[in-house]
């Protein structure tokens, strides 16, 4: 079984009239995969992270969305969370005053608890915390300070990969983590995810570029234009798209 | 940490509408007849057992308010209050005083042991033990205190911390010397009222060079219908000698307003430092706007000596309505003076709140930390003062003033008044008005957080700078009042 199975998905901006954003968008992700979606801006790549992730501006009009055979789209935002859905985001989002470390802990215990579990130990917690911030360069100064706040762009990516090392969900889905990174942060973050890749483990990358799928290097890419997979591959397509660009498949949509 | 996750069990276990301290004690009490006029005074003192000069005092200011008007200037709506509807007066009845904690009567003492204040000094002694750190308690019920703890080993300090009205009999040369001193009789309306009327609060005097031993604290507990609370606290910091000192405050709910005016005044003498923390929580009124405490409140501290040092922290979540300006006169030179607040509203409560520093001697300093959150159909507003006197060579003030709404149906406003008549005074001001946003929430939910959860936390990463300034205990409880406050704000 599929971990994740996207069907026919029609979405629009909630409260808006007329024009869908995603339209008919079926794609099937099983445990272990690593997932590309490329596309050029405005195909729709961000809102359908949002859609999974359970952001309330978007309103589904059709098609459905199972995560392990339950239906996702039913569920609330933290209980997809719990569940083991992880959105890293392009933008990620500042909290002042509440300490990285704490926000972390705070995140893990109300999954754990969300899924009966047992709330982690603080010297479990720490253990945890200092053997995944140190792969990705991330100081302890660093977790002191407030999520986000005052990071540089390449700090607020590899904060997001450490949440995601910590949470260890299920299913990663990585919104244009690229955006924003030279070649070197481009690299730790990349080393990050990689680390993350397991069996049981799916991932979806969202990206413009090929340069990224250099360092997490996928098992399925796809190409999505105006809120639709229009063509699916092996990393080549990646290649391919790269010396080609979009427009091809922008003519074949119109 | 783990306050937070305490935080959010608290938010889970209430039931929104439910303020925790709503009960109701029943036991029968001896009350003043209804109404105020100079007989109800003279009765509150007789009840005392005052000395003749205290009666006068009280009189005096009982004759200036019936001349004075109540203050209309605050950012506050409530229907007129009828001064004579209300009782001034109300004790537990009790056939002899308390001559120890046992002979309190045992539905008062559940009553505390219900708000989590433990008044038994054993008890206290057993967290001792297990490493809590003490605390000595002045608990005042209505009218009257009923019981003070630790203050045998606090004398041995040389520290007196007692009923105020214990004291205006044991102590009259310091009550003479200080009472009035820093808020006048004739300050404002309510402040004359409480003059004219108060009938306990706590007296603390630390002699010169002690540093106090242990926190104090004062529980303030209101439980008669339609009775007015009027305490009046005086604390004086002898030269270079130290004191930390907590209120709390709860009430029972009820479907009328109920009215406390409270003065507290405190003076630090030269080198010395008055740190004062209140955690309020009176009844705030249902979530239609039903009932509630008037926190009408005058505090006000002198640093009356070079070098001394008061310190206001204040963590406001309950009352209908508070109306309340902790101030510091600034006279002794290089005095400091420091006012950190977090005001929370919620439901239809309506808060101005704020602070005056008052800079009058040379190269004083003084520093603002306000945050005010509001929530639900509430009104929160800062109002400040600073001032320099034209002797204030170099005095600086910073004022920090950050609001938080949380929906779109609450309002927050700073009102900040800056008066300086000396050239050399420096004065910053920093405001900031946020909303808690849709992107934040999500972001914390992504993250596994629901709603609830996720306002607490950004929340309390709000007022983290403020809960710092709390004695470590009375912050998790702080955190914990903060979400319980909250609750519901999230639609």
């Amino acid at each position: 079984m599929a971990m994740l199975e996207i069907d026919n998905l029609h979405a629009k901006i909630e409260g808006e009239e007329g024009r869908e954003i995603l339209k008919g968008l079926t794609l099937s992700v099983n445990p272990g995969e690593v997932h590309a979606i490329m596309g050029p801006n405005g195909s729709g790549k961000s809102t359908l992270s949002y859609i999974l992730a359970g952001k309330e501006d978007y309103e589904v009009t059709d098609g459905s969305v199972t995560f392990e055979g339950e239906d996702l789209l039913e569920m609330e935002i933290d209980e997809r969370a719990a569940k083991g859905l992880f959105l890293a985001f392009q933008y990620p989002i500042e909290v002042p005053g509440v300490a990285t470390m704490t926000f972390l802990r705070s995140a893990l215990n109300a999954q754990r608890k969300k899924r009966g579990e047992e709330e982690i130990s603080t010297p479990d917690f720490l253990r945890l915390i200092r053997e995944r911030a140190g792969g990705l360069g991330i100081s302890q100064d660093m977790l002191k300070r407030g999520v986000n706040v005052g990071f540089s762009g390449g700090e607020k990516k590899r904060a997001e990969i450490l949440q995601m090392a910590v949470l260890q969900p299920k299913l990663c889905i990585l919104d244009e983590t690229d955006s924003g990174l030279d070649i070197d942060a481009l690299k730790v973050v990349s080393e990050g995810v990689n680390a993350l890749r397991s069996p049981d483990r799916a991932m979806i990358v969202i990206t413009h570029y090929q340069r990224l799928l250099n360092h997490i290097v996928p098992d399925v890419v796809h190409v999505m234009n105006k809120g639709r997979i229009v063509r699916s591959g092996g990393k080549e397509l990646a290649l391919e798209l790269e010396a080609n660009g979009y427009a091809e498949y922008q003519q074949d949509a119109a | 940490m783990p306050a937070v996750q305490e935080t959010v069990e608290q938010v889970r276990s209430i039931d929104v509408d439910q303020y925790k301290y709503g009960f109701f004690t029943d036991i029968e009490s001896e009350k003043a007849a209804k109404g105020l006029t100079e007989e109800t005074v003279r009765f509150i003192s007789a009840k005392k057992d005052e000395p003749e000069w205290m009666l006068e005092w009280r009189l005096e200011a009982f004759r200036r308010w019936q001349t004075m008007r109540e203050p209309d200037w605050a950012r506050v709506n409530y229907p007129p209050i009828d001064y004579q509807e209300l009782y001034y007066y109300a004790a537990p009845k009790k056939k002899d005083g308390p001559k120890s904690i046992d002979d309190i009567d045992p539905e008062i003492l559940a009553t505390y042991e219900k708000l989590g204040i433990p008044l038994r000094e054993r008890d206290a002694l057993l967290g001792i033990e297990s490493g809590a750190s003490r605390v000595a308690v002045d608990a005042v019920f209505d009218s009257v205190s009923v019981a003070t703890t630790f203050k045998e080993e606090l004398a041995k300090a040389g520290v007196i911390f007692m009923p105020i009205s214990e004291a205006i009999r044991e102590y009259p040369e310091l009550v003479k010397k200080y009472l009035g001193s820093v808020v006048p009789v004739t300050d404002n309306f309510f402040a004359t009222l409480n003059s004219a009327v108060f009938s306990d609060g706590s007296f603390v005097y630390v002699p010169k060079g002690v540093r106090c031993p242990m926190e104090l604290s004062t529980y303030f507990r209101i439980n008669e219908r339609n009775t007015g609370q009027f305490e009046r606290t005086l604390i004086i910091a002898d030269e270079g000698a130290y004191v930390s000192y907590l209120e709390g405050c709860t009430a029972p709910m009820r479907d009328e307003n109920q009215l406390h005016a409270a003065v507290v005044e405190l003076v630090a003498l030269a080198d010395a430092e008055i740190k004062y923390s209140t955690v309020q929580n009176w009844y705030p009124g249902d979530s239609q706007g039903k009932g509630g405490i008037y926190n009408f409140v005058t505090k006000r501290g002198d640093c009356r000596g070079d070098r001394s040092k008061i310190s206001w922290t204040q963590v406001e979540t309950g009352s209908a309505i508070t109306w309340k300006y902790p101030s510091c006169i600034l006279r002794g030179d290089e005095s400091r003076g420091e006012f950190y607040s977090i005001a929370i509203s919620n439901g239809y409560q309506q808060v101005d709140s704020g602070t005056k520093m008052i800079h009058l001697g040379k190269n004083t300093t003084s520093r603002i930390i306000s945050k005010g959150i509001a929530a639900g159909h509430s009104d929160n507003t800062y109002r400040g003062l600073v001032s320099a006197h034209r002797k204030a060579t170099g005095a600086r003030n910073f004022t920090n003033c950050d609001s938080l709404l949380i929906g779109d149906k609450c309002g927050a406003h700073t009102v900040p008044y800056i008066e300086s008549k000396n050239s050399s005074a420096q004065f910053e001001h920093e405001a900031t008005t946020s909303k808690i946003s849709e992107d934040q929430l999500f972001y914390c939910q992504q993250r596994g957080l629901d709603p609830e959860e996720a306002t607490a936390l950004i929340v309390n990463g709000f007022v983290k700078d403020v809960l710092q300034q709390l004695p470590m205990e009375f912050a998790v409880e702080a955190q914990k009042l903060i979400s319980v406050s909250l609750e519901g704000s999230v639609g």
